[in-house]
């Protein structure tokens, strides 16, 4: 254990210790004056991101043994992820505050949240992938109750908690079948015995297949989503906003990291399965997100189906060359979603009644009229999540079909522009019912929040204007030369 | 000594006993009991292996597991502490204020 593998992990060990600092921090401040703490995970946040920025290059150092490594991977991911917990800690502040939830340990639970995350991109062991996913999934279990004596939140909570935790038992299973055919959880050293032919084919198959349907849940895809749509509607929207966006995003990190370095031998066993996953996401998600009512539920489903493209990305692994290509389309297409969910679930925020009841399709109405910054902005996201022009949305579909198209399964691009078209009839509906009818929308001010919406649209719009330097970025961060 | 297929056997049993606990009972506390007893079938396999390879590592695993599991004891049942004093019942079918 040397000073460099410490450097190695320390904008995680910052945000850890920061988040401890800050829930000691939590008794020194009064009921009012709690904002001092959303500063100060905010300040947190911004030293991380910092820090993250500082170790960009194209270098990459392993430290403590191969648990972790630093590289353009994981440094990509860890920018996006403070960028998540920085949003979070912005659509929270006054969300909260007006929800009468405003207490001091939501900024610290976003932080240790945040930090588990950045552990999960780091991560090059099956145990610290274990320990990353618990990290970033405990503090989220706690968060979605926090709307708490609401019934729908403690019942979120309870729900996320206990398909969570049967998530959990099914990746630990499947850890222990890898090391048993195996002998090992470093992935580098996994993708060895693989590759050496020493590893028991029955069982590596057994644990792989275990350990995708535990991250199955994390993501949301079909057939292990059932728990989505009532977690994010029952959780408080702040925090629905925050686990949508990072929580998927550190799933398909993880996912990215085991598949593409530990199993790429078992791709061609395992691209049939991906495929189904992604195509039923794709299909169940779009087609039952047409016919909900509730905004909430109607994106819960929408986020259903835009694990199902990210997925797309993970089909064509079988193939050497296009490998790099397609995990910067999905590193793309992550950044793309962050940013328009983001906006997205803070439009529904603001227009969130005081009582905790989400908004219904008809809320939106006459918005276009009575506050036109905010519908633009919505008109925005829901072009993008549909992926029509001027958005990110369409630019990251662009590349996730190209790859797909040039991995040989032109099917599964059929279906992913099909359902894109049966995902505009609602989305769309969106944008017609805030422009073309007539209402009284109750909109909250809130200035951070605002800020969190207008950044989002604007990154959404001007990022799909210069894709490439975006794209270049994600295309450096691909890990396979490390090793 | 007792062969290591024994082994793996039986966690894949008490698995299975587990996984099947989480589908069909309806307590909250019973379904949580369920997943423990998944955890702690993997905990088995990783020993039974560990034992079998004469390596450390799967069994400082399963330390890593057990404290883990603990952190998650500590937050369910906060979570299911809190649902009894609000609703005065567990039963995972009453809680179906959120569907669609």
């Amino acid at each position: 254990m040397t000073q460099l593998d410490f450097l190695v992990i320390l904008p995680v060990t910052f945000l850890a210790l920061w988040a401890s600092l800050l829930l000691l921090a939590d008794v020194l401040f009064l009921k009012g004056q709690k904002a001092i703490l959303a500063l100060l995970a905010a300040v947190g946040l911004a030293v991380t991101l910092g820090l993250t920025l500082t170790q960009s290059g194209a270098h990459s150092a392993s430290a403590f043994g191969g648990m972790v490594v630093l590289d353009g991977f994981s440094n990509f991911l860890a920018a996006l992820f403070s960028l998540i917990g920085l949003l979070g800690v912005a659509v929270a502040y006054g969300y909260n505050r007006r929800m009468g939830i405003e207490r001091g340990e939501y900024y610290a639970l976003i932080l240790f949240s945040v930090s588990g995350m950045m552990l999960m991109a780091q991560a090059t062991d099956l145990l610290m992938v274990f320990l990353a996913l618990e990290l970033l999934s405990i503090p989220l279990y706690v968060l979605a109750a926090f709307a708490y004596p609401r019934a729908s939140s403690e019942e979120a909570g309870l729900k996320y908690f206990l398909l969570g935790a049967f998530a959990t038992g099914f990746v630990v299973y499947g850890i222990a079948l890898t090391f048993g055919a195996t002998g090992v959880t470093s992935i580098p050293a996994i993708a060895a015995a693989v590759q050496a032919g020493t590893a028991d084919t029955f069982l590596l198959l057994a644990g792989a297949a275990l350990i995708l349907a535990g991250f199955g849940f994390k993501v949301a895809t079909v057939p292990f989503h059932m728990w989505t749509p009532d977690v994010y509607q029952g959780a408080p929207t702040s925090v629905t906003a925050f686990m949508a966006a990072g929580a998927k995003a550190a799933g398909f990190a993880a996912l990215l990291r085991v598949f593409a370095v530990a199993f790429p031998s078992l791709a061609a066993d395992v691209a049939p399965v991906l495929w189904a996953l992604s195509a039923l996401s794709m299909l169940a998600g779009n087609v039952a997100a047409i016919a909900q009512t509730d905004v909430k539920r109607m994106l819960a489903y929408s986020s259903i189906a835009q694990a199902g493209y990210i997925l797309m990305a993970f089909v064509p692994f079988a193939n050497e060359a296009i490998r790099p290509s397609s995990v910067a389309a999905a590193l793309f297409y992550l950044v793309a979603y962050t940013f328009t969910s983001f906006g997205a679930w803070g439009v529904i925020m603001s227009l969130e009644k005081d009582s905790g009841e989400s908004a219904a399709i008809a809320d939106f109405a006459g918005l276009g009229k009575h506050n036109p910054a905010l519908a633009v902005a919505m008109t925005v996201f829901m072009l993008s999540l549909t992926g029509l022009p001027p958005t990110l949305g369409l630019v990251g579909k662009m590349y996730l079909f190209r790859v797909v198209v040039e991995g040989g399964f032109y099917w599964l691009a059929v279906i992913g522009v099909v359902t894109s078209l049966i995902s505009a009839f609602y989305y769309l509906r969106v944008v017609q019912t805030m422009w073309m009818k007539d209402g009284k929308p109750q909109v909250a001010k809130e200035d951070w929040l605002n800020f969190a919406i207008a950044f989002s649209a604007l990154a959404t719009v001007v990022l799909s204007f210069v894709p490439a330097s975006l794209f270049d970025w994600a295309s450096q961060a691909v890990f396979f030369t490390a090793r | 000594m007792i062969p290591t297929h024994f082994y793996l056997a039986l966690s894949a049993i008490l698995f299975s006993i587990g996984a099947l606990g989480v589908l069909v009972r309806r307590n909250a506390l019973v379904v949580f009991m369920s997943i423990e007893l998944m955890l702690n079938a993997a905990n088995l396999t990783m020993v039974a292996f560990a034992r079998q390879y004469g390596l450390q590592s799967g069994q400082i695993f399963v330390f890593f597991v057990m404290a883990v599991a603990a952190a998650e004891v500590a937050v369910g049942l906060a979570l299911i502490v809190t649902i009894y004093r609000s609703r005065q019942t567990i039963d995972i079918d009453d809680m179906n204020r959120l569907k669609g």
